[in-house]
């Protein structure tokens, strides 16, 4: 038996690919989806309509799909990062949950004495500096020992989340609120302390929806444009190469998982400074932004800028989901529809780099 | 006697090469027969016609005088024929005998452990294999995995065992042992077809020879009856000599421009593979460095070229150390190289022409500033490259994957020559390339070496060494055993050499 079409590799992937096969991607999801709401009695246009409404069309709605998309622009950009250089860092997750840490602790000791402008720098700073030490660990394992990155980025993520178990939960640390005997909770940082949110348009944007755009241009300048980023292109083609041209792969492999876990620590300070206000143990474990943030940077072929949009569409999706929900419509089916798009966007991936051919012999036998 | 074997006008073509090209070969029931020739002589793909691997485009294949079509290596395990590989195929975490079961027709879903132990224990008795059969493969040596490759063939049964190069990864005790096994099984009426291109253990363990030259058979010798010698002379072959490039100005062998001083150095799985390797290389000499594939060439290019830290010795260009394991050091203090593995160590392959001619350079003042990339540079320096080295492409930002072998080739020879290097590193630098791209090649070194360039040739190709270098050394499991000068090189004594033959006794 002979399957009647095969995967064939490209040998070069045309430009138009890079925007043709998301959108095919996304008209097949929609395709699917709307086969699962008739099997299910429903109007898959009037679904769809609502989706758009709830999620993007609006300045309410996209305020809240900004709002949701910018921890996930943060991890992201963490996943990308790494992965332009070939590694896996699946620690966005601890990472970002050791930059909540840092940023919290920059927060609550400077809060009431330094202007609002740099509180926002210095709970960044610290954020980035706990998320890119965090994730320098797996560096220096894997550049050292050559410890699979995998598995050490992911079991570190339960490590982290121990940790904030302890200080909020476990302990009577710097980070738990005093007053909070029977609910332990996070001490709030003072209100001096919080991040601006923009009105542009009547939409609202948080100042760390901005800082993550700017992130995103940083990251592509530094790949397409610095020394840093043609040595760690290299790498990832062919380490022997890098050998070979005397770049220095271990200490690069450091740098760029400290980036990578910089990047999601930003968006653990953002988490603070922006959003929760206080270390939020309960609250950043149930979100799971770390790992979002891989499909995130995923789906959008591990490019920093279109990283910040996929984030915006995943943000808007699951709010969408959320006003979806309720007694007529099942979460279960939300699940199902948000599934299905990142089921045929990794699926389309597939044929940026391979193309179907049919068997011929097949045909043969058909004909 | 019977012929358990008989291969006739065997012919295997592959996209641009015939690999096999007429071969006979007829190897008798209970013998050791060595198939000996050099690598690409046509020996691998011969055994992978025998075990099912490749089909045949022509010719015969009997075995026990039957003509058999194998489809598939099970096709050939049936008929009793078994291989065992150079490179390992069995799984790490397995036990011993697990591996011997492995992928054993009708084997049942759950193994007795006890009853396939016993009789492993058996067989490795019976030919001296001593392993434990319930060890896990991880914790066995090189040579105790190579006897349970071999359980594995005799556990199924098979009457003709194939060896590929097996003493490649054993040390010379372990060898010594292999070749009393492989001993007891022809007494017991197996055969064994022994693949190798060293000259000492063909004539150490077989009984006949057959020597194969470029797919065809050259003949095939009763080892009783011949030597060394003329192994290495059949094995060698006097094919047309390639004219001997004439050089206009001598070289001056006063300036030693590198210098190797007992250098030693390990081998990707830590086996030391050069052993006190001591050279020079005049300004504008060309030395070429003999030797079968595996010899410690490739930890020689490397270790010049600070690719390969040194585990002993020093390595001077003009005078300055090169930092052991250093390959900014080699580049900085001007060695170039071209190695042997041009798509994945000397080009990273996915990346463009332009950002491939930048991959040593793209660090000086020329090409960035503040850290940051000057692509427009890097573009005309590709431009400049791309049309002084007739490069064929369809832009400088088109993948160097992408082009044909020769131009890969040309790529990296522009990068490399020109860096302006001091010394010239090229291994194997003609392999697989055609004949208009060979041309190019030898008239860029010998262009280089005419301008002072010091270059080491290294090459399996003994008539390409002959044409080019001005002097030639030999290297054999890691050491240099001969160093002549190209003009009267002896090309039997290169071959013996070569072949691990030691001169006394064979000087002509």
């Amino acid at each position: 038996m002979r399957s009647p079409v095969r995967f064939e590799r490209r040998l070069e992937q045309p430009k138009w690919l890079n925007w043709a096969i998301p959108v095919l991607s996304l008209v097949a999801a929609l395709v699917l989806g709307a086969i699962v709401l008739l099997a299910t009695g429903k109007n898959p246009i009037e679904v769809y309509d609502r989706i758009f409404e709830r999620g993007f069309a609006g300045t309410r709605a996209l305020s809240g799909s900004i709002k949701t998309a910018t921890p996930l622009a943060f991890t992201g950009l963490c996943a990308a990062v790494a992965f332009r250089m070939g590694l896996i860092n699946i620690g966005g997750e601890g990472q970002f949950y050791m930059g909540a840490v840092g940023a919290t602790w920059a927060g609550l000791a400077f809060g009431n004495d330094l202007p609002t402008g740099v509180l926002v720098i210095v709970m960044s700073l610290s954020g980035m500096l706990w998320g890119g030490f965090y994730a320098a660990i797996v560096g220096v394992l894997r550049a050292k020992f050559n410890t699979n990155e995998i598995i050490t980025s992911l079991m570190m993520n339960y490590i982290a989340a121990i940790f904030l178990n302890y200080l909020i939960y476990n302990s009577t640390s710097y980070w738990r609120d005093p007053k909070s005997r029977n609910f332990p909770a996070g001490k709030p940082i003072p209100k001096r302390a919080d991040w601006n949110v923009y009105e542009i348009f009547g939409t609202r944007i948080p100042l760390s929806f901005l800082i993550a755009v700017m992130a995103a241009v940083g990251v592509w300048v530094l790949y397409k444009r610095t020394r840093f980023g043609f040595e760690v292109g290299v790498i990832a083609d062919s380490p022997k190469a890098a050998r070979y041209a005397g770049i220095r792969t271990s200490s690069t492999i450091i740098i760029v998982l400290a980036l990578s876990g910089a990047l999601a620590g930003l968006g653990g300070a953002a988490d603070v400074g922006n959003f929760r206000g206080l270390l939020d143990s309960k609250g950043l474990q149930m979100s799971g932004y770390g790992y979002t943030g891989i499909v995130v940077a995923a789906l959008a072929r591990f490019n920093p800028i279109s990283t910040i949009v996929v984030a915006v569409l995943i943000g808007g999706l699951t709010n969408a989901g959320f006003a979806l929900q309720g007694p007529d419509f099942p979460s279960g089916l939300v699940g199902t529809l948000q599934g299905l798009i990142l089921f045929t966007a990794v699926a389309g991936e597939v044929l940026v780099r391979y193309r179907i051919r049919r068997n011929r012999r097949t045909v043969a036998v058909a004909a | 006697m019977k012929s358990a074997v008989r291969m006739s006008g065997v012919v295997k073509r592959f996209p641009g090469v015939v690999a096999n090209d007429g071969v006979e070969v007829d190897i008798r029931a209970g013998e050791v027969h060595a198939l000996l020739g050099e690598n690409g002589a046509g020996k691998s793909t011969l055994s992978n016609i025998l075990t099912g691997l490749y089909r045949p485009d022509e010719g015969i294949v009997e075995i026990n005088g039957e003509p058999v079509h194998f489809s598939s290596p099970r096709d050939a395990l049936d008929a009793g024929v078994g291989m065992v590989h150079q490179h390992f195929r069995l799984v790490e975490t397995f036990t011993v005998a697990e591996n011997v079961v492995l992928g054993e027709p009708g084997s049942p879903f759950v193994i007795d452990q006890s009853r396939v132990a016993q009789q492993v224990a058996e067989l490795s008795d019976r030919y001296g294999l001593a392993v434990d059969p319930s060890a896990r493969i991880w914790q066995l040596s090189v040579g105790e995995q190579q006897r349970v490759e071999i359980l594995k063939v005799l556990y199924r049964g098979a009457k003709v065992l194939i060896l590929d190069e097996p003493t490649a990864v054993l040390t010379p005790n372990e060898a010594d042992v292999l070749f009393t096994t492989l001993r007891g099984m022809v007494a017991e009426g197996r055969t064994v077809i022994f693949i190798s291109h060293k000259l000492d253990e063909v004539m150490k363990v077989s009984d006949r020879v057959t020597v194969l030259r470029g797919g065809r058979t050259v003949g095939t010798v009763e080892t009783a009856r011949t030597d060394t010698r003329e192994l290495a002379s059949l094995m060698v072959g006097r094919s047309v000599d390639f004219a001997r490039v004439t050089r206009t100005n001598p070289v001056d062998r006063s300036t030693e421009v590198l210098t190797l001083d007992g250098v030693s150095a390990r081998d990707d799985r830590g086996r030391e593979a050069l052993h006190d390797v001591s050279l020079t290389v005049a300004r504008g000499e060309i030395l070429g460095i003999a030797g079968v594939a595996g010899n410690g060439q490739r930890e020689l290019a490397e270790a010049i070229s600070g690719m390969r830290s040194l585990t002993t010795g020093r390595i001077h260009v003009a005078g300055e150390q090169v930092q052991s394991g250093r390959a900014r050091s080699a580049i900085a203090k001007g060695i170039a190289h071209i190695p042997e593995d041009r798509l994945h160590t000397g080009l990273a392959s996915s990346h463009s022409v332009e950002d491939n001619l930048a991959l040593k350079n793209y660090r000086s003042r020329d090409l960035s500033r503040f850290r940051l990339l000057r692509r427009k540079l890097i573009r005309s320096q590709a431009d400049e490259l791309v049309r002084n080295y007739d490069v064929k492409t369809p832009a400088t930002t088109t993948p160097v994957r992408l082009l044909s072998g020769g131009n890969v080739q040309k790529v990296l020879l522009a990068r490399e020559f020109s860096s302006l290097p001091k010394v010239l590193i090229a291994a194997s630098p003609t392999r697989g390339l055609d004949v208009g791209a060979i041309e190019t090649v030898r008239t860029r070194l010998v262009e280089a070496a005419e301008q002072g360039v010091s270059i080491l040739l290294i090459s399996e190709d003994l008539d390409e060494i002959m044409s080019l270098a001005d002097r030639i050394v030999v290297m054999y499991e890691g050491r240099i055993v001969d160093d002549v000068d190209a003009g009267s090189a002896d090309r039997q004594r290169l071959g013996l050499t070569m072949g691990g033959g030691t001169l006394s006794g064979a000087k002509s």
